[in-house]
């Protein structure tokens, strides 16, 4: 009853209530067999703006967005890594609620950085690279990892530039709140943020960061 | 059977001087330069060593009383725990020459007397034995020791401390009690309280000797003097005698293999040493017992064949949890990888090591019971793919590259951190509960450089900004240059002087130039919405510790 490896294959029924294209995709994809995409935990700061699924790669352009993107797998008791860090911030990644007793750091990979990414996801929910400043990725290199992290559910986030994303979280404007002219003291953060790819329309929202809990 | 007891007089002197020539990395001296020290507890002697007595020091005085008499004396803790443990090897050397140790007390163990098979024509056998003894006990930094025999336990102890250093004295068979008789009162008073209490009882009731009290009635002495009085009576009386109970050695758990021929490349090694590996974890498991920190020694070949001497590198390994066989051949890879220069791959090249490894020694460092240790009853899946694929990728890339990020107490974004190579167990971390005064409150900063980045900070007139000695900017902050890239900053908060680390030695953190000048801190946000946090020294001028993302 619950054998995947053959589905017999019926008669094509069409719902007039779907949309045949879709009603068709999914279809294939159960005969394909394919893993289908679940979703990773994501903080509730980010929703309607982006929600992290198994496979996909998703670029920031700051690494305290990085880190709060991360968090939300890591506090539902997921491991994370962070590869290329060499200035990781612990206690900003704690605040952000990252369980840092789940947390791997690879700080300089080096020349091996893709070797090494390959290797965290084969374990790893999250992962978070930031890759070699210099020449950027090249597309092979991109493809390579794409397929890993689909073959294993992991979701890869980029601080840096990245060939093809599928959702590119973008500061619009940051705005501190808290210091005026050597007065008070950094409280907190008020971003706008841009999220585009994936086939949506781009996605605009504003959130604040930084009041610790 | 004759019993032969080594005596070595004030044993927790001993032992506290030689942990603290330990500790102090200084060779331990002989006893006879030594100098005068007591051991305290609770502000009172309770040992000294001779050079104190000669002073005047005595056992029960006040700390002031002592430090009066003898200005020099070197204090110790009293460690009952150290006693024992500096005690282990007197036990084991002895061991080596004469099996069926028994140890009595830090200081005192006895041993079935060698007797006969030492005999010299003049010498009795056994203060032959005992110089034997004596000898192999200098070997291994113990002068001071002191023998006796004789038939039973209680006369050998009473016998040993009647001898000179490295002497014997042995009271012949069948005359233990024409020995004790023969004794001062006052001999009673090394039992502790209870005999110096009825040592000096028996004094004042005017006996001298034992042989007086062994002369008294049973019943009297039973009456008068209760249990511990009617125990010595009957000994001196020779009526009751203490056999010995010997310890059985300790499981020896630390397992070797040796290559012969020698083997020239770190694979091969760390091939041979598998089978070494689970028999060494097999039977810590046998004694319901994990490791925790293994102690691995490489035994090398002399590089050159004229047969010069074998070197031996060691390392102690700690693991977070426990060791697994597979733990400790990635430690033996790891270690033997350790000397090498090379860089890259290292995992998929197989260079030869500097010299040929000859024996490979696992010693265990850190037992712990095995059921401390015990995996969940659903098991620990996730985890245990994770530590795999982690050990990938220290092999790609090196141990100590791979790290977990920990929260510790400082006052600096850079202190308030630390890295430890994964598979490592984090240890002197700063505690966190502490109030850090000078730490910078509020949201921490995504990005914290260990090595702080040069800056620049000027004001609207391109005049670089100081902190005066009152606290106060010379300029507003307008621009900051950092990381060749000019930032115009919208708003700063600061200066916050730092002061810290000054009461630390040289040498450590920051230097010395940049200790004795004055430092702020300083928030700045550019107009882009960055932020950093930057640090103002009068020695080092402006540097971004840290930046907000």
């Amino acid at each position: 009853m619950f054998d995947h490896g053959r589905v017999s294959v019926r008669p094509l029924e069409i719902d007039p209530d779907h949309d045949v294209l879709e009603h068709l995709r999914g279809r294939i994809s159960a005969l394909q067999g394919g893993p289908t995409r679940l979703s990773v935990p994501t903080l509730p700061l980010f929703e309607g703006l982006v929600q992290l699924r198994t496979g996909g790669v998703y670029g920031v352009d700051s690494a305290g967005l990085a880190m709060a993107l991360a968090a939300g797998a890591s506090r539902g008791g997921e491991w994370i890594g962070f590869a290329g860090w060499s200035d990781f911030g612990a206690e900003a990644a704690h605040q952000h609620g990252i369980d840092l007793s789940r947390t791997v750091l690879v700080p300089a990979p080096g020349e091996h950085w893709l070797e090494v990414t390959a290797a965290l996801i084969d374990v790893l929910t999250v992962v978070v690279l930031r890759p070699p400043g210099g020449a950027g990725v090249d597309a092979k290199s991109a493809s390579i990892l794409e397929a890993r992290l689909r073959a294993r559910s992991a979701v890869l986030l980029v601080h840096g530039d990245w060939p093809r994303c599928e959702t590119r979280l973008v500061t619009e404007q940051a705005e501190w709140v808290g210091v005026d002219a050597g007065r008070g003291r950094l409280c907190k953060q008020r971003l706008r943020l841009l999220a585009s790819g994936g086939g949506r329309p781009p996605t605009r929202s504003r959130i604040v960061m930084g009041e610790p809990a | 059977m004759r019993t032969m007891v080594l005596w070595c007089p004030d044993w927790s002197v001993t032992a506290g001087l030689l942990e603290r020539a330990e500790s102090q990395n200084a060779p331990i001296e002989p006893v006879e330069t030594r100098a005068a020290a007591a051991v305290l507890a609770a502000n009172k002697v309770v040992v000294c060593n001779a050079t104190a007595r000669e002073e005047g020091v005595r056992r029960g005085q006040r700390r002031r009383d002592a430090q009066a008499r003898c200005p020099e004396l070197v204090l110790l803790a009293a460690n009952p725990d150290r006693d024992h443990r500096w005690f282990e090897p007197v036990l084991t050397a002895v061991e080596e020459v004469r099996p069926g140790v028994a140890p009595l007390r830090p200081g005192l163990l006895a041993v079935p007397a060698p007797g006969r098979y030492f005999a010299r024509r003049g010498v009795d056998g056994e203060a032959a034995a005992a110089a034997v003894l004596a000898e192999h006990l200098v070997g291994v930094g113990v002068w001071d020791c002191r023998f006796g025999a004789a038939d039973d336990l209680y006369t050998a102890e009473r016998a040993a401390r009647q001898a000179e250093p490295q002497e014997c004295v042995a009271v012949p068979r069948g005359e233990s009690a024409a020995f004790l008789r023969g004794l001062p009162v006052q001999a009673l008073a090394d039992d502790g309280p209870e005999g110096a209490e009825l040592a000096d009882l028996l004094r004042r009731l005017g006996l001298r000797l034992l042989g007086d009290f062994a002369a008294l009635s049973g019943v009297s002495v039973s009456n008068r003097f209760g249990a511990y009085g009617t125990d010595v009576w009957r000994r001196v009386r020779g009526e009751q005698v203490t056999r010995l109970t010997t310890r059985t050695p300790p499981p020896e758990l630390a397992c070797e293999v040796s290559f012969e021929p020698p083997l020239e490349d770190a694979e091969a090694v760390t091939f041979s040493v598998r089978t070494t590996a689970e028999r060494f974890i097999a039977g810590l498991a046998d004694r319901q017992l994990v490791a925790t920190g293994v102690r691995i020694e490489v035994g090398f070949e002399a590089h050159d064949s004229g047969g010069g001497a074998e070197g031996v590198t060691g390392r102690t390994w700690l693991h977070p949890r426990c060791f697994t066989s597979r733990d400790l051949i990635d430690r033996v890879h790891w270690q033997l990888r350790a000397q090498l220069p090379t860089s890259g791959l290292r995992s998929r090249k197989s260079a030869p090591i500097d010299a040929p490894v000859t024996r490979v020694r696992f010693v265990p460092d850190v037992v712990e019971p095995a059921g401390d240790h015990a995996e969940g009853l659903w098991g620990g899946g996730a985890e245990e793919q994770v530590v795999r694929g982690v050990a990938r990728v220290q092999a790609m890339i090196g141990y100590d590259a791979v790290q977990v990020p920990v929260l510790q107490g400082g006052r600096s974004a850079a202190d308030r951190q630390a890295l430890v190579p994964w598979g490592e167990r984090h240890q002197g971390l700063r505690p966190l509960d502490r109030p850090w005064p000078g730490r910078i409150p509020g949201p921490a900063p995504s990005r914290v450089f260990s090595d702080p980045l040069v800056a620049e900070v000027v004001d609207e007139a391109g005049v670089v900004v100081a902190v005066t000695a009152r606290g106060g900017v010379t300029g507003e902050p307008w621009r900051l240059l950092a990381e060749a890239t000019r930032y115009r900053i919208a708003s700063w908060a600061g200066p916050w002087p730092v002061d810290e680390g000054w009461w630390l030695e040289l040498g450590r953190g920051v230097d010395a130039a940049d200790r004795q000048s004055r430092a702020a801190r300083f928030q700045m946000v550019g107009v882009d919405g960055r932020a950093w946090l930057l640090r103002w020294s009068s020695g080092l001028g402006w540097q971004v510790e840290a930046a907000y993302e």
